[in-house]
C-alpha cells in the first residue's frame, strides 16, 4: 500500500500552477513578498502558450496618441466586452496597464520605439488609440522571457514538465497539491498555504484552434473540483483570422497585427466586405467608406477606424457568413491582403513572424499574395469566478489569474488586452495571496493522506487496466462534438446535442486506458487531460444554453441580439453535492457611478472632461 | 491524396535503445511533426515527443532529421522526396529520456549563471530613452525561441567535455543582448571570456546555419563580444594601465 511518507514533498508558501505570462508574474509577486513560491510549468520553462501571443499588450501609455487615458481604455475594454465585464477589473486593468508595461522595460523587455526614442504602441481592433506596446509580432516570446529572465533569480522553485493533478484541502481551505514529473512518471507532493491557478484556457476541446496541447483547461477543472465556481465560460472568442491552409496548421494565428497595419479582407470577389457588417453601436466611430478608411490609414486623425478592426467577434462572424453565402476563398475563408497595402519591406519590418510563417507552412509570401483566413478558437473569456482586487476564488487559498480567471473581458476580449491582463492580474494574485497567507491564523492547513491516496489511484488505474478506451480517440470524438454542437453560432438543440455528446464521452473516460510505462508517456497524459477537457467542455456548453441571447462572442442563432435582462446576469457553475454540474444566472453587482458613467459616455464628453472628471486614479 | 511514406524513429531511453520503421499515410501540406502524431495515435501511443505550438515559435520540436537538427513543427514533408525514408532521432548533445525527447536541463542552469539586466536610472521624466536603431540587433537577439538546436551543432557543446568550458551560442547571444542592451550598466566582459567561454568558439558557424530564427549568432553576436574582449584584455595600453593603474575601461 502507498505510504504518502516515501513521495518526495515539497513544503513551501505559495504554488502556482501554470508558468505562462500570469503565472510567472504572479510568482514574481509572491516570491518578492516574502513567500517561499513554487511554479508547476506543464512544459519546459518558456514553451508556454504566450509565447504565441503576436500583436503587443494593450496599456494607455499615451506614447503614440496623447489622447489616449485609463479611462478611454477602460471604456473601450467595456464596449468591446459588450459591459459583461467585471467592472472592477476592467478598471484595475486600464488602471495598473502602463505600469506592468515599464516595469517589463526594467526588467529587460526590448519594445518597439517610437522616434522619440519611447515604447512604440500600436492600433489594434476594437482600441481606439494606438495602444499595444509591441515587439514586431512575436510580442508574446518578449513577455515570456524577460519574465522567465527575471523569474529564475527571484529563489522561485520551477519544477519544469510537472502536471498538476489534483488540489488538497484542509477543510475548507487550500492545502496543497498533488503533481507528477511527465519525465519519470513519479509524483511531487506540494504542500502550501495557498495555490495560484495560471493555467490558461481549454481550446484542445475544438478542432480548429491557435492553442497549443497544453489548453486543455486543467485549471478550470481543478478548481471546479475543489468547490471553486466557474463563471461566463459560454463566451469562447474564435479569432477571425487562423490558417485554413495546408490542413495541418488549420487554426494557427494570424496577427491581427496584419490588419492594425493596414491588411484588408476580401472575399473570392475582390469585394471588401467588412463594410457590410458594421454593427449598428459601433456605425458612428467607423469608417463608412474605402476612401475614409484609407486616410485613417495614411494617419489622417479625424478619419474613422476601417471595419477590419470591428471587435473579434463581428469580423469572425462577418467571414463566417461570407463562407455560407458561397463568397468564401478556395479553403473556406477569406482573403487577408496586406500586400497591396504596404510595401514588402515594411511587412517584413512590422510581421516578420507571419512572413516567416506563411512562407514555411503555406508557401505564400504575403508581400507579394493575399492570405487565406478564418476563425478559430482563441480564447476563453469565462473562467474561474475570482474576486477583483484579490483574484481569489471562493475557496480560501485558492486564486486564479490570466485566461483561467473570469471577468476581466466580458463577453468578448479586445485584442492586446491579453498580455496585459496577465502581467496585471498575476501580480493582484501573488499580491492577494500573499496577503491571504499573513491574515491566516490557526493551524497551517494540511492535507490528509486519504487525498493524496485517492488521487493517485485515480491517476494510475489508467495505466493499470488490462484493457479500455483509446484517449487519443476520445479526445478526436470531443472536437467533433464541439465543433458540431458548440460552434461559433449555436442554437438550443445543436447545445443539447453537444451536452449529450459530452455526457456519453465522460461514461467513457471512466475506463481509459494508456499503454506503456508511467515515464514520459503522452498517451498517459492525454487520458489526464481529458478529466480536464470534459468538465470544461461540460460547462461551456451548458452554459450556453442558458443564455438566451447573443452577446459578444457568445451567438445564438435562435436569439438573436443582445437582450437587455441577460446583461444583468453571468453564468455561474458548480460541482453539486450530487456531484452534477449546478449552472444558474446570478445577479451582477452595481458598478460604482463613475464607472458606469464613463463606459457609456460620448467619446467627446470623455476627453472634454465633462464626464469622468471625478473618478479616482488609484 | 495521401501517400504512404517510410519512417526511421529511434525509440529507447537512456540505457539504450534502437530506430523503429514505421509506415504511415502523409497527407498534402504535412510536416514531420504531423506525421510523428500520426504515428503515436494510431501506432505507438507512448511515443515520446516534445511540442507545443507547432508554429515554430516555441521551440520545443527540436531532433535530428536526416541527421540535421530541425523544428519539426517547421520540416514540411514535401522537402523530401516520395521515395526517402526519413529518420528521425533525438538531439545528440543532450542526454535522452525517451524517443525523441532529451534532458536539456544544462541549458535551463547555464542561463539562470548569467547576471539578469543591471537597468540605467531612467530619465527625469520617468522614462527610459532608446532609438529604434539602437535596440534592432538586441532585438534580432531577442528573437531566440530557445530550441536549442545552435547548442545540439556546436562541436564544442557536442563533445560534452566542452560542456563545463562554454555556454554555446544561446546563451552567447544572450550575454550579447545584455552587453549590447542600451540600458544594461553592467560590466559582463570579464565573465564572457573567463567564465562563459568565448575563446572556445572558433567560428565555424554551424549554429547560425541551423537557427530558425535566422539570428546571425556568429557574425552578430558571437565575433563581437570576442572584440570586445580582445579589446579589453590583449590592448595593451588598457592591460599596462589595468596592471598599473587598475584602471578598467568601460564601454
Amino acid at each position: 500500500m502507498l505510504d504518502v511518507s516515501e513521495l518526495k514533498t515539497v513544503e513551501v508558501d505559495v504554488v502556482v500552477v501554470g508558468a505562462g505570462g500570469a503565472g510567472l508574474r504572479a510568482a514574481i509577486e509572491s516570491s518578492a513578498l516574502g513567500m517561499k513560491t513554487a511554479v508547476l510549468s506543464k512544459s519546459l520553462l518558456g514553451k508556454a502558450h504566450t509565447v504565441m501571443a503576436e500583436g503587443g499588450m494593450a496599456a494607455a501609455m499615451g506614447n503614440v496618441d496623447k489622447r489616449d487615458s485609463w479611462k478611454v481604455h477602460f471604456r473601450d475594454t467595456m464596449r468591446g466586452g459588450k459591459f459583461l465585464n467585471l467592472w472592477r477589473m476592467a478598471e484595475l486593468h486600464a488602471k495598473h496597464a502602463p505600469s506592468r508595461v515599464k516595469e517589463l522595460e526594467e526588467w529587460g523587455a526590448v519594445f518597439d520605439r517610437t522616434k522619440e526614442g519611447l515604447i512604440s504602441q500600436r492600433n489594434f481592433g476594437g482600441h481606439r488609440y494606438p495602444r499595444l506596446a509591441h515587439v514586431g509580432d512575436r510580442t508574446g516570446l518578449e513577455l515570456i522571457r524577460t519574465l522567465q529572465d527575471h523569474g529564475v533569480h527571484q529563489g522561485i522553485d520551477f519544477e519544469m514538465e510537472c502536471t498538476a493533478l489534483t488540489l488538497l484541502k484542509d477543510g475548507e481551505k487550500i492545502a496543497g497539491v498533488l503533481a507528477y514529473y511527465r519525465e519519470t512518471g513519479r509524483f511531487l507532493l506540494l504542500r502550501a498555504r495557498a495555490v495560484i491557478l495560471a493555467t490558461g484556457g481549454a481550446g484542445k476541446a475544438w478542432r480548429v484552434t491557435s492553442n497549443s496541447w497544453e489548453y486543455t483547461g486543467d485549471g478550470t477543472y481543478l478548481a471546479y473540483e475543489a468547490g471553486a465556481e466557474l463563471m461566463d465560460l459560454e463566451f469562447t472568442q474564435f479569432h477571425p483570422t487562423g490558417m485554413v491552409w495546408p490542413l495541418s496548421v488549420r487554426g494557427i494565428l494570424v496577427t491581427e497585427g496584419v490588419r492594425g497595419d493596414g491588411g484588408i479582407l476580401l472575399n473570392k470577389d475582390g469585394k471588401r466586405f467588412m463594410f457590410e457588417y458594421v454593427p449598428e453601436k459601433f456605425a458612428a466611430e467607423t469608417a463608412d467608406t474605402v476612401e475614409e478608411a484609407t486616410r485613417w490609414l495614411d494617419g489622417d486623425k479625424n478619419a474613422r477606424r476601417p471595419p477590419e478592426l470591428l471587435t473579434r467577434d463581428v469580423v469572425a462572424r462577418s467571414i463566417r457568413a461570407e463562407v455560407k453565402a458561397g463568397r468564401g476563398s478556395p479553403h473556406g475563408g477569406a482573403f487577408l491582403d496586406i500586400a497591396s497595402r504596404r510595401p514588402a519591406d515594411f511587412i517584413k519590418r512590422r510581421l516578420p513572424g507571419m512572413y516567416h510563417q506563411f512562407k514555411e507552412l503555406a508557401e505564400v509570401d504575403i508581400t507579394k499574395e493575399p492570405m487565406e483566413v478564418g476563425p478559430t478558437l482563441h480564447y476563453f473569456m469565462g473562467g474561474i469566478r475570482v474576486d477583483a482586487d484579490t483574484q481569489m476564488t471562493r475557496v480560501p487559498g485558492l486564486f486564479a489569474c490570466g485566461e483561467c480567471g473570469a471577468g476581466m473581458h466580458g463577453a468578448n476580449r479586445l485584442g492586446g488586452n491579453s498580455l496585459s491582463d496577465l502581467i496585471v492580474f498575476g501580480r493582484l494574485a501573488g499580491k492577494g495571496a500573499a496577503e491571504y497567507i499573513r491574515g491566516l491564523t490557526g493551524q497551517t492547513p494540511r492535507a490528509d493522506d486519504e487525498q493524496i491516496k485517492v488521487a493517485i489511484r485515480s491517476a494510475t488505474e489508467i495505466l493499470n487496466r488490462e484493457s479500455g478506451e483509446n484517449p487519443y480517440a476520445l479526445h478526436d470524438k470531443l472536437q467533433d462534438v464541439m465543433e458540431e454542437g458548440v460552434g461559433i453560432v449555436r442554437t438550443e438543440d445543436e447545445l443539447k446535442a453537444g451536452i449529450s455528446g459530452i455526457e456519453a464521452l465522460k461514461e467513457r473516460a471512466k475506463t481509459m486506458k494508456a499503454t506503456g510505462t508511467s515515464q514520459y508517456n503522452p498517451g498517459w497524459h492525454e487520458a489526464l487531460s481529458m478529466r480536464s477537457l470534459l468538465v470544461t467542455a461540460e460547462a461551456v456548453a451548458r452554459a450556453a444554453v442558458i443564455r438566451q441571447e447573443s452577446r459578444g462572442a457568445h451567438t445564438r442563432i435562435d436569439y438573436e441580439g443582445e437582450r437587455d435582462e441577460w446583461v444583468k446576469v453571468n453564468i455561474v457553475s458548480r460541482k453539486g453535492k450530487d456531484g452534477q454540474m449546478e449552472v444558474e444566472k446570478v445577479v451582477r453587482a452595481a458598478p460604482p457611478k463613475y464607472l458606469e458613467e464613463i463606459a457609456n459616455s460620448k467619446i467627446e464628453d470623455l476627453e472634454s472632461g465633462k464626464v469622468g472628471a471625478d473618478a479616482p486614479n488609484d | 491524396m495521401s501517400t504512404r511514406r517510410k519512417f526511421r524513429i529511434w525509440r529507447g531511453d537512456k540505457e539504450g535503445g534502437d530506430f523503429k520503421e514505421f509506415d504511415v499515410d502523409v497527407d498534402p501540406g504535412m510536416v514531420v511533426l504531423d506525421v510523428l502524431h500520426r504515428v503515436q495515435a494510431q501506432q505507438a501511443n507512448d511515443l515520446a515527443i516534445r511540442w507545443n505550438c507547432k508554429a515554430g515559435k516555441c521551440g520545443s520540436c527540436s531532433m535530428e532529421i536526416n541527421g540535421r537538427p530541425r523544428l519539426s513543427c517547421m520540416t514540411r514533408m514535401n522537402a523530401f522526396a516520395e521515395d526517402e525514408t526519413i529518420t528521425v532521432q533525438p538531439l545528440k548533445t543532450f542526454p535522452v529520456i525517451k524517443d525523441l525527447v532529451t534532458d536539456v536541463s544544462w541549458n535551463y542552469a547555464q542561463n539562470k549563471r548569467i547576471r539578469p539586466l543591471k537597468p540605467k536610472p531612467r530619465g527625469a521624466d520617468g522614462e527610459h530613452r532608446m532609438y529604434q536603431e539602437d535596440v534592432d540587433r538586441v532585438q534580432e537577439f531577442r528573437k531566440c525561441i530557445e530550441c536549442y538546436l545552435c547548442q545540439d551543432t556546436c562541436h564544442v557543446l557536442r563533445d560534452r567535455d566542452g560542456q563545463d568550458r562554454f555556454v554555446g551560442p544561446r546563451f552567447m547571444i544572450r550575454l550579447a543582448s545584455l552587453e549590447m542592451h542600451p540600458l544594461d550598466d553592467d560590466d559582463r566582459i570579464p565573465e564572457i571570456k573567463k567564465e562563459f567561454g568565448s575563446g572556445m568558439c572558433n567560428i565555424t558557424r554551424c549554429c547560425t546555419e541551423v537557427c530558425p530564427e535566422h539570428i546571425n549568432i556568429t557574425d552578430n553576436g558571437i565575433i563581437p563580444l570576442k572584440e570586445r574582449v580582445v579589446d579589453r584584455y590583449f590592448d595593451p595600453i588598457v592591460y599596462l594601465g589595468q596592471k598599473l593603474f587598475g584602471i578598467s575601461k568601460r564601454r
